[in-house]
C-alpha cells in the first residue's frame, strides 16, 4: 500500500495537505460543538433567558456551518485527489504493459492484468476517497478528544482509552483473519474474467458442441469460489460494526457510571455541580472520539481489499520490461536486407530449443519462403525477426544491424508483420488499415484504396460504409479470407522495407492467392518478402525457399533445385501435387 | 461508420432497477425478515438507550446536594449494559445475514451473465468488445455487492430509527419533535437535489470503466500486433482518451454525492441548536418539567442526526449501485434467442440433408446466400469450395442454426431443422470451425472438452488418428500439460488438436470449416486415411480451400456469390473446364 501511495505527485501531496488542514480544521469546529452543549445545559437548567441561550446557540450554529464548508471543501479536495491518483495509476499500469514482451504478458495472463488495470484500481481509488480522510481524521479527533477530557478526570480518560485498545484489538484480528481471504479474492476475480473471455471466444464452438452446460458449470465453480471467499472474508469483517456501536454506547454508560460515583464522593454541592456538567460534556465526546474510530471500521473494511490490489498493481508497476531496444534510430544504407547466423532459440521455461542453428541471408526485394510441417517452428522463426522474444544464441540482423542495436521502433518500422492468426480490433475498416505508427505521415484514402486493391480486398466497397464499415473484435463479422486480407492490407499499408506473412494465405482461394501474390510483385518489387505458407503453389516462384523440420534447416534453394535434392520438401510437394502437374 | 448495434441502453428507471436488484434477494425472504426483525429489535434498543442515559441524569440532577443513589444509577447501568451486549450480538447475527445475501446476490447476477452469454444471439456479441462484457461482470456486479452489503440494511435500520426517534421524540415532548422534524425536512430536500445532479456521472462512471475495459482487453489480447505496428502511441491515446472521462465522472460523482454527508451533519447540529434553545425556554416557562427530558432529547436530537446521516451515505452508495445494476441488467435484457417450439426429434440419423432455396443474408439489406438448394445422400462427403466470401461459412452457419434463414429451408432426414431443438441440431454434427479456440486446461481436457464417459485411451487414440500423439509424448507432461499463455502450442498443431476433439464427439454428420488449413499437407495426407475412416459412412461437409484436401470427395459444390455455381466430382468438375477447373489450374499457372 505504501509503495503505491509513494506514487503520489506533488499536486496531490498539497491536497493531501490542504486535506490535512481542513480536517484539522473541521475537528477542531466540531469538538468546539460539545463545549457550547457544556455551557448550554447549565444555561437551561438555570432557566436563563432565551436570548442567552440563541447567543450560545447561533455561535454553536456557526461552528456548524464552518463544519459543513470546510467538509465540501474537503471532499471537494479529496474527490480530486482520489479520481486523480486512480486515473494515473490506471495509466501508469497501461503505458507499464505496454512496454511489456510477449512473454511478460503471457506471464501475467491477459485476464489477470485486465482486472489489475480497471478492477484493482477501482479498489484503491474506493480507499482513497473514502479511507484517507478518515484515516487522517480519526487520530486527529480522537486524540483532541481525548486531551480535552483528561485535562478533567482521568477516569473518563481511562476508560475511553480502554475502548478504544478494545477497538484497535478487534480491528487488528478481524483484519488478519479476513487478509488471506481479501488476497484471494482478486485471483478469483482474475478467474472469473479468464473464464468468461474463454467463453466469449469460443462461443461458437460451445454452442456446436452443446457444451453451455458445461461452460456454465465452470463458470459456476469459479463463481462459488468467489463467493465463499468474499462471504467469509465479509462475515469476518461484519463483526467491526456490532463491536464498535457496542463500545460507542456502552462509553456513554460508563462514563456517566464514573461521573455519579465521582459525584457521590465529592461533599459540596458546586463541585457536585461542576462535575455532573463536565460528565454531560464528557459523555459526548466520548461519543465523539468512539465515532470517529467507528467510521475507521469503514476503513479496515476496505484497507486488506486495497492493500492486496496495491500490491498487484505495484508487481506490474515495478516489472521491467525484459525486451529493451537499444540506441540505433534505424538509418541505416543498406535497405531491406535480413541475415540470420547460427541463431538458437528456445521459448522461456521449455527445456529444448525449437530452433537450432538457422542461418539464411536475404537480399532487397527477394522473397523467402519458409516450409516445413506442422510445429516445425515457423512462426517462431518469424517472431524473431521484429524482436518478440530474444534468441538465445546467434545473431540476427536487420539491415546489416543488429537487431538488438536498434530502438524498438525504429527495428518494427522496417517490418510489415502479418500474424498467423489476423487480429482485429473493433472499429471501421480505415481504423484497424491505418492502425500503428511506422514513422512516416498517416496514409491517405489514395493509399488505402491502394493496399486494399493490391490485397484483393475488393469486398470492402461491398460493405455497408465502405472504409468505414464496422468490425467487430476479432474480424468475426468477416469471413476467414476476408479477415485474411484486411491483416495483409494494414502490413503493407505501413509501406515496410520487410514483409513478414505468417501463413496468411491459408484462407484464401487459389485464385484470390495468385492473383495477391502477382499484385504484390508489381506493387512492391523492391520490398523483401518473408513468407510462411503450406501451399507449393504460393511460395515456388520464391527466390529461397528454407526447408525446416522439427526446428532445423534441412533444406535451402530454389523449388527446382529443393525437387531434387530435399526429400522433406519433395514429399511435401508430392502431398499436394501428382508428378506430371510438377 | 454505420454503427453496430449497440448494447441497448435507454435509461432505466431508478425505481425499477432498485425493484429488479431486490428481487434477486426473493430466495432470501425468510433470512431477510429475520434479518429486519432483528434490526428492528435492536434499534429499539437503541432508541430506549436514551432512557438509560435520561433516568441517570435525573437521578442525579434531583440528588445534587443529597446523596446520591448509587446502588440504583449502578442497577441501571448494568441492565443497559447487557441491552447493548445483546443488540451487539444480534447486530452481528444481522450483519452475517445480510452479507450472505448480498453475496448470493451478485452471485446469481454473475451466473446470469454468464448464462446470457450463451443464448444470445451471435449478432449481439459481435457488437461488443469482450471487455465490456467482463467489466459487467467483474466491476459493475462489484460495485452492486459492495453498495448493497452496506445500504440494504442501513436503510431499513436507518428509516427506523428516523421513524423511532421521532415516535419518542413525540412522546417526551411534541413541540420539541416539530422542530426536530422540520428542519431534517430541509435535510431531506437537500438530499434529493443532490441525488438528482449526482445519479449522471454515477452511470457515466461505470460506462467510461466498461469502455476502458474493453479498450484494454482488446489491446492486451492483440499486444504482438500493437507491437509490430508500433501502435503503442495510438493505443494510449485512446486509453487516455476514455481514462480522462472516467476521472471526470468520478471525481464529479464522488464530489456532489458526498456533499450529502456534510448537509445532513449541518441539519443534524441546526436541530440540536433549536432543541435546545426552544427546550430551554419551554423549561424555563416550566411547560417541560424535568431536565432529565431535555438531557434525552439532547441524545435523541443526536440519535436522530446519526440515521439521517447514515441515510446520506445509503443513498451515495445506492446511488452507484444502481448505476452498476443498470449496466447489468443492459446484457440481462438483451433480446435472446427466439425460443424453440420443437415439435420433432431425431435421434437415429441417417444424414440425409436438404437444402431448398435457402436464401439468407446477416443484414436485411444485403443477401449473403441468394437461392442455395442441394441434396445431399447419406453417407456422403461433400465438399464446399468457392472464392472466399462466397458464404461457405454462411452455409455451415445456417446448417448449425447459429443464425435462422430468412426463407426456404433446410431438412434433416426430411424434418425441417426449424423443428428441432437446437441442442438436438447441434448434437448431430461434430465440428471443426475456421478459428481454432483452445482454453486453459491440460491437453486432455482441451480433447474431451464436454464430452462425458471418454476414457484416456479414446483420447490417445484420437490424437493418435490426427497425428499428434508423437508430438505431445514429447512434451514434458504429456497428455497433462497445461495449454495456457505461457504454454503454447503452434497453429496447425492448435487445429489437430480441434479435430481430435471434434472427432471424440463422434456425432452422425461432421463438418470441418477449413479444419486443416494450417496443417502441412504431408501431415495432412498421412492422417487423410484416418479421416477417410471417420467419414465412412457419415455425411460430412469439408471446406477447404486447398484442393488436395477434397479432390476425393463425392460432391463438391462450387459456391460463388452465395450460389451453387457448379456440382460434380474433381474428375467432371475438371473436365467440365468451368469455374472450378479455372479455380484449380490457377495454381499451375504462371
Ligand atoms: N457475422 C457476420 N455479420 C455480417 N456479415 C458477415 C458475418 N459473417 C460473414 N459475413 C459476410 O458474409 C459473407 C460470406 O461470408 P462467409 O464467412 O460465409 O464466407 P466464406 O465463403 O466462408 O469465406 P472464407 O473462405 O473466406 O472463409 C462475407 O461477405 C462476409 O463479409
Ligand atoms: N509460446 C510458446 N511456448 C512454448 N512452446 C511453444 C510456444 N509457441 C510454440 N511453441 C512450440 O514450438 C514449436 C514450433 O511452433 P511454431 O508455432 O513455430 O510452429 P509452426 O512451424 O509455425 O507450425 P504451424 O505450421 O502449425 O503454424 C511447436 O512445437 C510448439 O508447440
Ligand atoms: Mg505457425
Amino acid at each position: 500500500m505504501f509503495q503505491i501511495l509513494k506514487r503520489l505527485k506533488a499536486r496531490e501531496y498539497c491536497l493531501l495537505v490542504l486535506i490535512t488542514g481542513l480536517i484539522t480544521l473541521l475537528v477542531w469546529l466540531e469538538l468546539e460543538i460539545p463545549s457550547y452543549i457544556e455551557k448550554l445545559t447549565p444555561l437551561i437548567e438555570a432557566k436563563a433567558p432565551s436570548s442567552e441561550i440563541w447567543k450560545i446557540g447561533g455561535k454553536m450554529l456557526l461552528c456548524a456551518f464552518g463544519v459543513l464548508v470546510s467538509s465540501i471543501a474537503m471532499n471537494f479536495c479529496s474527490a480530486k485527489m482520489a479520481a486523480g491518483f486512480s486515473q494515473r495509476l490506471r495509466k501508469d499500469i497501461f503505458y507499464t504493459v505496454e512496454g511489456f514482451s510477449l512473454e511478460q504478458i503471457q506471464k501475467f495472463s491477459t485476464a489477470s492484468l485486465i482486472t489489475r488495470s480497471t478492477n484493482d484500481v477501482t479498489q484503491i481509488q474506493g480507499f482513497l476517497s473514502m479511507g484517507i480522510h478518515v484515516l487522517i481524521r480519526s487520530p486527529i479527533t480522537a486524540i483532541w478528544a481525548l486531551c480535552k477530557i483528561s485535562s478533567a478526570a482521568w477516569q473518563s480518560s481511562v476508560a475511553t482509552a480502554g475502548a478504544v485498545v478494545v477497538l484497535v484489538v478487534t480491528i487488528i484480528i478481524a483484519v488478519s483473519l479476513a487478509l488471506p481471504r481479501f488476497k484471494k479474492m482478486q485471483t478469483l476475480t482474475d478467474n472469473i474474467n479468464r473464464v468468461t473471455r474463454e467463453n466469449l471466444e469460443g462461443v461458437r464452438v460451445v454452442r456446436a458442441y452443446n457444451a453451455e452446460d458445461y461452460e456454465g458449470k465452470k463458470f459456476e465453480k469459479a463463481n462459488d469460489a468467489l463467493t465463499k471467499n468474499s462471504t467469509f472474508a465479509g462475515r469476518v469483517m461484519s463483526i467491526m460494526n456490532p463491536v464498535m456501536s457496542f463500545i460507542n454506547t456502552s462509553l456513554t454508560i460508563v462514563i456517566y457510571w464514573i461521573g455519579s460515583v465521582l459525584i457521590s464522593r465529592s461533599p459540596a454541592l458546586a463541585s457536585q455541580n461542576i462535575i455532573f456538567g463536565q460528565t454531560m460534556a464528557f459523555s459526548s465526546m466520548a461519543m465523539q472520539v468512539v465515532t470517529s474510530f467507528m467510521l475507521l471500521t469503514m476503513v479496515f473494511v476496505m484497507l486488506p481489499r486495497a492493500s492486496v490490489s496495491a500490491k498487484r498493481i505495484n508487481e506490474i508497476l515495478t516489472t521491467p520490461s525484459t525486451i529493451v531496444g537499444g540506441e540505433f534510430n534505424g538509418e541505416t544504407e543498406e535497405k531491406g536486407t535480413v541475415e540470420f547466423k547460427n541463431v538458437n532459440f528456445c521459448y522461456p521455461d521449455a527445456e529444448e530449443n525449437v530452433l537450432e542453428n538457422i542461418t539464411f541471408s536475404v537480399k532487397r526485394g527477394q522473397s523467402v519462403a519458409f516450409i516445413g510441417s506442422t510445429g516445425s517452428g515457423k512462426s517462431t522463426l518469424i517472431n524473431l525477426i521484429p524482436r518478440f522474444y530474444d534468441i538465445s544464441a546467434g545473431q540476427i540482423l536487420v539491415d546489416g544491424v543488429d537487431i538488438k542495436d536498434y530502438q524498438l521502433s525504429a527495428l518494427r518500422n522496417k517490418i510489415g508483420y502479418i500474424s498467423q492468426r489476423a487480429v482485429m480490433f473493433s472499429g471501421s475498416v480505415k481504423d484497424n488499415l491505418i492502425f500503428g505508427d511506422n514513422g512516416k505521415p498517416e496514409p491517405d484514402d489514395d493509399k488505402l484504396d491502394n493496399v486494399l486493391d493490391v490485397a484483393c480486398a475488393d469486398f470492402v466497397s461491398k460493405m455497408e460504409g465502405q472504409k468505414d464499415a464496422y468490425i467487430a473484435q476479432g474480424g468475426t463479422n468477416v469471413s476467414g479470407g476476408q479477415k485474411q486480407r484486411l491483416s495483409i492490407a494494414r502490413g503493407l499499408a505501413r509501406d515496410p522495407e520487410i514483409l513478414i506473412f505468417d501463413d496468411t494465405f491459408s484462407a484464401l482461394d487459389y485464385k484470390t492467392d495468385k492473383k495477391l501474390r502477382s499484385n504484390l510483385k508489381k506493387a512492391y518489387p523492391n520490398t523483401t518478402k518473408l513468407i510462411v505458407a503450406q501451399r507449393i503453389g504460393t511460395i515456388k516462384d520464391c527466390d529461397q525457399i528454407v526447408v525446416l523440420d522439427n526446428g532445423r534447416m534441412v533444406g535451402i534453394g530454389k523449388h527446382k533445385a529443393l525437387l531434387k535434392n530435399c526429400d522433406i520438401y519433395r514429399e511435401i510437394a508430392l502431398s499436394q501435387l501428382s508428378k506430371e502437374e510438377l | 461508420m454505420p454503427r453496430p448495434p449497440q448494447i441497448n441502453s435507454k435509461p432505466q428507471n431508478f425505481k425499477k432497477s432498485l425493484k429488479r436488484t431486490f428481487s434477486y434477494t426473493r430466495r432470501f425472504y425468510g433470512p431477510l425478515i429475520i434479518a429486519i426483525f432483528l434490526a428492528v429489535i435492536t434499534t429499539v434498543i437503541t432508541l430506549i438507550s436514551p432512557n438509560f442515559v435520561s433516568r441517570i441524569t435525573d437521578l442525579i440532577s434531583t440528588n445534587l446536594g443529597g446523596t446520591i443513589p448509587l446502588n440504583k444509577i449502578i442497577k441501571t447501568c448494568v441492565i443497559a449494559l447487557i441491552l447493548y451486549a445483546v443488540s451487539a450480538v444480534l447486530n452481528y447475527i444481522v450483519g452475517f445475514i445480510m452479507v450472505t445475501i448480498t453475496n448470493v446476490v451478485s452471485k446469481n447476477l454473475r451466473k446470469d451473465i454468464s448464462r446470457k452469454i450463451n443464448v444470445l444471439p451471435l449478432s449481439f456479441l459481435d457488437s461488443t468488445t469482450h471487455g465490456e462484457v467482463l467489466s459487467r461482470i467483474t466491476n459493475d456486479v462489484d460495485t452492486v455487492s459492495s453498495s448493497l452489503n452496506n445500504s440494504l440494511l442501513s436503510l431499513v435500520t436507518s428509516l427506523l430509527m428516523i421513524v423511532g426517534s421521532l415516535v419518542a421524540m413525540f412522546i417526551k415532548n411534541y413541540i420539541l419533535a416539530l422542530c426536530a422534524i422540520a428542519t431534517s425536512l430541509i435535510g431531506l430536500l437537500f438530499v434529493g437535489l443532490v441525488m438528482k445532479f449526482s445519479q449522471k456521472h454515477f452511470i457515466a462512471q461505470q460506462r467510461a470503466l466498461g469502455q476502458l475495459n474493453g479498450h484494454i482487453e482488446e489491446i492486451y489480447a492483440g499486444h504482438n500486433i500493437v507491437k509490430a505496428y508500433n501502435a503503442e502511441d495510438e493505443v494510449k491515446t485512446k486509453f487516455d482518451k476514455i481514462n480522462n472521462s472516467l476521472y471526470t465522472s468520478a471525481w464529479k460523482s464522488q464530489f456532489i454525492s458526498g456533499m450529502m454527508m456534510p448537509i445532513m451533519n449541518f441539519i443534524g447540529n441546526l436541530s440540536f441548536v433549536i432543541v435546545c434553545v426552544v427546550g430551554g425556554v419551554l423549561f424555563a416557562k416550566g411547560i417541560i418539567p424535568s431536565f432529565g427530558t431535555i438531557a434525552a432529547f439532547i441524545i435523541y436530537t443526536r440519535l436522530f442526526s446519526q440515521p439521517l446521516n447514515q441515510l446520506a451515505q445509503v443513498a451515495t452508495q445506492l446511488q452507484s449501485a444502481l448505476a452498476a445494476s443498470e449496466r447489468v441488467f443492459e446484457v440481462l435484457d438483451q433480446e435472446e434467442l427466439p425460443a424453440e417450439h420443437a415439435t420433432k426429434q431425431i435421434t437415429d440419423c441417417k444424414g440425409n440433408v436438404e437444402f431448398s432455396h435457402v436464401r439468407f443474408g446477416y443484414n436485411p439489406d444485403r443477401v449473403i446466400i441468394k437461392d442455395f438448394s442441394a441434396k445431399i445422400k447419406s453417407g456422403q462427403k461433400v465438399a464446399i469450395v468457392g472464392p472466399t466470401g462466397a458464404g461457405k461459412t454462411t452455409l455451415v452457419n445456417l446448417l448449425m442454426r447459429f443464425y435462422e434463414v430468412d426463407s426456404g429451408k433446410i431438412c434433416i432426414d426430411g424434418i425441417d431443422t426449424r423443428d428441432l431443438t437446437r441442442e438436438n441440431v447441434h448434437d448431430l454434427f461434430s465440428m471443426v470451425l475456421q478459428d481454432t479456440w483452445i482454453y486453459e486446461g491440460s491437453i486432455k481436457d482441451n480433447v474431451i472438452y464436454s464430452k462425458e464417459g471418454v476414457t484416456s485411451q479414446d483420447v490417445v487414440a484420437a490424437c493418435k488418428t490426427v497425428g499428434l500423439h508423437h508430438f505431445i509424448k514429447t512434451l514434458p507432461n504429456g497428455y497433462d500439460t497445461i495449454l495456457d499463455e505461457n504454454t503454447s502450442i503452434s497453429a496447425g498443431q492448435k487445429q489437430l488438436l480441434t479435430i481430435a476433439r471434434a472427432m471424440l464427439q463422434n456425432s452422425p454428420m461432421l463438418i470441418l470449416d477449413e479444419a486443416t488449413s494450417s496443417v502441412d499437407t504431408r501431415l495432412e495426407l498421412l492422417i487423410q486415411k484416418a479421416m477417410d475412416a471417420l467419414t465412412e459412412n457419415r455425411t460430412s461437409f469439408i471446406i477447404a480451400h486447398r484442393l488436395s484436401t477434397i479432390k476425393n470427395a463425392d460432391l463438391i459444390l462450387v459456391m460463388r456469390d452465395g450460389d451453387v455455381v457448379e456440382k460434380g466430382t474433381h474428375a467432371e468438375l475438371l473436365s467440365q473446364n468451368g469455374f472450378y477447373a479455372e479455380l484449380y489450374n490457377s495454381q499451375f499457372e504462371e
